[in-house]
């Protein structure tokens, strides 16, 4: 598949989003428990405008990627078949709740829901942040379907697929909390980076994993079944135009071979290794935590294009020769 | 329940592309706006077309042959690019099982061809929606043509009638009994789409010479000559002797 660089930075960006909120989230979870100190209402309010930043960012990039952005409204409208309609709908809900996250924990109107029989008071933005948490893996889930659903693009037709954007996302957001912390609460930065490092060690499992798969995957659709004949030399002499056509450019992701086998360990190493290596070290300061945030940021983007340019669609059977 | 579908012959079609220039001819000058043609004659012409004939060769030479393969929307009875649509743009018809795409709601996310494993449907770059084959939906049910105009575009231009067309569901039409008496395929059938269009293999006629109709088994000696000629009275059979 031709990798598009609109939907390339909206699940990156989305990604990192979606994980800074579950981080925020995390940690005033920790600290409803006492295990962590509560931080002021500017740290998880300024936290939420830069979750709402990544997720905008990913919205506007979204846009580029349709033909008729301005009939967007539309594609809200087949959430009961269509992935892609699901999203749609519950990305804008998340961000609400992301924004109105940010806004109680701001003008402190945390008005009491309940309170345990422990004495454990759950207030307002422990609701708020529950039913966000519950759409950022919601929103994980739509994104992850959207490929993995379909069936013809093996690479992707993975419970994997799914399992990979919520750890890569969670990686890259868990990292951007730890930036953010080390910025405007150095105490916390520690409890980010430490989750960083196991998000980021699942996510290097469950990439590595779909890696093997897709290494050991048989095509289903051979030339033969494309065409309906039987006979092992089988060639395409030409595909109906003189030039290229839209099957042609929207299918390959028109790099060499070589250039794809490049991208593989770039995208292990900076997605993966740099980061784990930078966080392992253990100084957390903003300059060394921002670098690792920006190198993986660009390895989860070089990841993207090869998830993408992977794929190989069973429609390039019918599109090997122009003549 | 009605399905439209084509046939399309493979042991007919020529390869000519009739089909194809009459079908962008007819759907480019519809109501529904013209299928974009960029740099039709610079160097790297590009453009939208419903209908594409390609080349096979099949073997290696000098055993090999040529096969011309038409291929369209091949409107499938369970098609996997209308449930993806966020927007219901493509839609199936439920009175002839037409695929169609309503180029007013369409948005242009391109997600439908990445769910159709044939690669038929194509994006226009000028209009920016998905456009696809519509079995001429405006020609067939035109009452103001004469009935025997009132096929797809492509059915009619055919010099050869490789190209059939009529409702796959009911037993008694051309195309169910091509397809069930000169063995109809479905392409890709391991998707489980059930593409309604079939396509209707390559067939030889051959002449079958079996050894005994070179070898007369009555003459295993290869002997030619006067039979002989047994005595009147004498028992005789057919074919052994003078008579």
């Amino acid at each position: 598949m031709k990798p598009a660089f609109s939907v390339i930075f909206l699940t990156t960006l989305l990604g990192a989003g979606q994980g800074l909120f579950l981080a925020l989230f995390t940690h005033q979870s920790y600290a409803l428990f006492g295990l962590l100190p509560m931080q002021s209402a500017a740290y998880y309010g300024f936290g939420s405008a830069l979750a709402m930043l990544f997720l905008g960012g990913g919205l506007i990039a979204s846009f580029f990627h349709l033909g008729r952005p301005e009939r967007a409204w539309r594609s809200a409208t087949q959430w009961r078949t269509s992935w892609l309609s699901r999203e749609v709908i519950v990305l804008p809900a998340f961000m609400g709740v992301v924004f109105l996250y940010g806004m109680v924990h701001v003008f402190g109107f945390l008005p009491e829901i309940v309170t345990l029989p422990s004495g454990l008071v759950i207030d307002l933005s422990v609701v708020i942040g529950t039913v966000g948490t519950l759409l950022a893996f919601a929103l994980f889930v739509c994104t992850g379907m959207i490929y993995a659903c379909l069936r013809f693009l093996r690479e992707w037709n993975s419970p994997l697929t799914v399992i990979n954007y919520i750890l890569m996302g969670g990686s890259s957001g868990f990292i951007l909390a730890a930036l953010f912390s080390a910025v405007y609460a150095p105490t916390e930065t520690d409890f980010f980076a430490g989750w960083a490092i196991i998000i980021t060690l699942l996510a290097f499992a469950g990439r590595g994993a779909s890696l093997v798969r897709n290494a050991r995957l048989k095509p289903k659709s051979t030339i033969q079944t494309a065409i309906g004949v039987k006979h092992p030399y089988i060639t395409q002499r030409s595909m109906g135009s003189m030039g290229g056509n839209f099957n042609t450019r929207e299918f390959f992701h028109g790099k060499s071979v070589a250039f794809l086998r490049a991208i593989k360990p770039t995208f292990l190493v900076l997605a993966f290794a740099v980061p784990l290596a930078l966080l392992a070290l253990g100084m957390h300061s903003p300059t060394l935590l921002g670098a690792t945030f920006i190198l993986q940021y660009f390895g989860l983007m070089a990841e993207r294009w090869f998830f993408f340019a992977q794929a190989n669609h069973p429609q390039n059977f019918y599109y090997q020769t122009i003549g | 329940m009605t399905q439209l579908a084509l046939v399309i012959d493979l042991n007919v079609c020529v390869g000519c592309h009739a089909c194809v220039t009459s079908c962008k001819e007819w759907n480019t000058s519809g109501s529904a706006g013209p299928l974009c043609d960029e740099n039709p004659y610079g160097a790297d012409p590009t453009g939208t077309f419903f209908n594409r004939v390609q080349t096979f060769e099949i073997g290696q030479y000098p055993n090999s042959e040529t096969l011309h393969f038409p291929k369209s929307c091949l409107h499938c009875e369970d098609p996997p690019c209308v449930p993806v649509c966020p927007t219901g743009a493509s839609y199936k018809r439920k009175e002839d099982g037409i695929v169609l795409v309503d180029y007013d709601k369409c948005i242009g996310c391109k997600y439908c061809t990445w769910a159709c494993p044939y690669g038929v449907r194509e994006f226009d770059e000028k209009a920016k929606v998905m456009k696809k084959c519509t079995l001429c939906v405006d020609r067939i049910y035109d009452m103001s043509m004469p009935e025997i105009d009132r096929k797809p575009s492509c059915v009619k231009a055919c010099p050869t009638s490789a190209r059939l067309f009529g409702d796959i569901h009911d037993p008694e039409s051309a195309v169910s009994q091509a397809i069930r008496e000169d063995g109809g395929y479905a392409l890709m059938p391991e998707w489980g789409t059930q593409p309604a269009n079939h396509y209707l293999p390559r067939r030889k006629t051959k002449l079958k010479i079996h050894m005994d109709e070179l070898e007369r088994a009555d003459n295993p000696l290869k002997v030619d000559g006067q039979l002989p000629k047994p005595a009147k009275g004498a028992p005789s059979m057919d074919d052994v002797s003078a008579w």
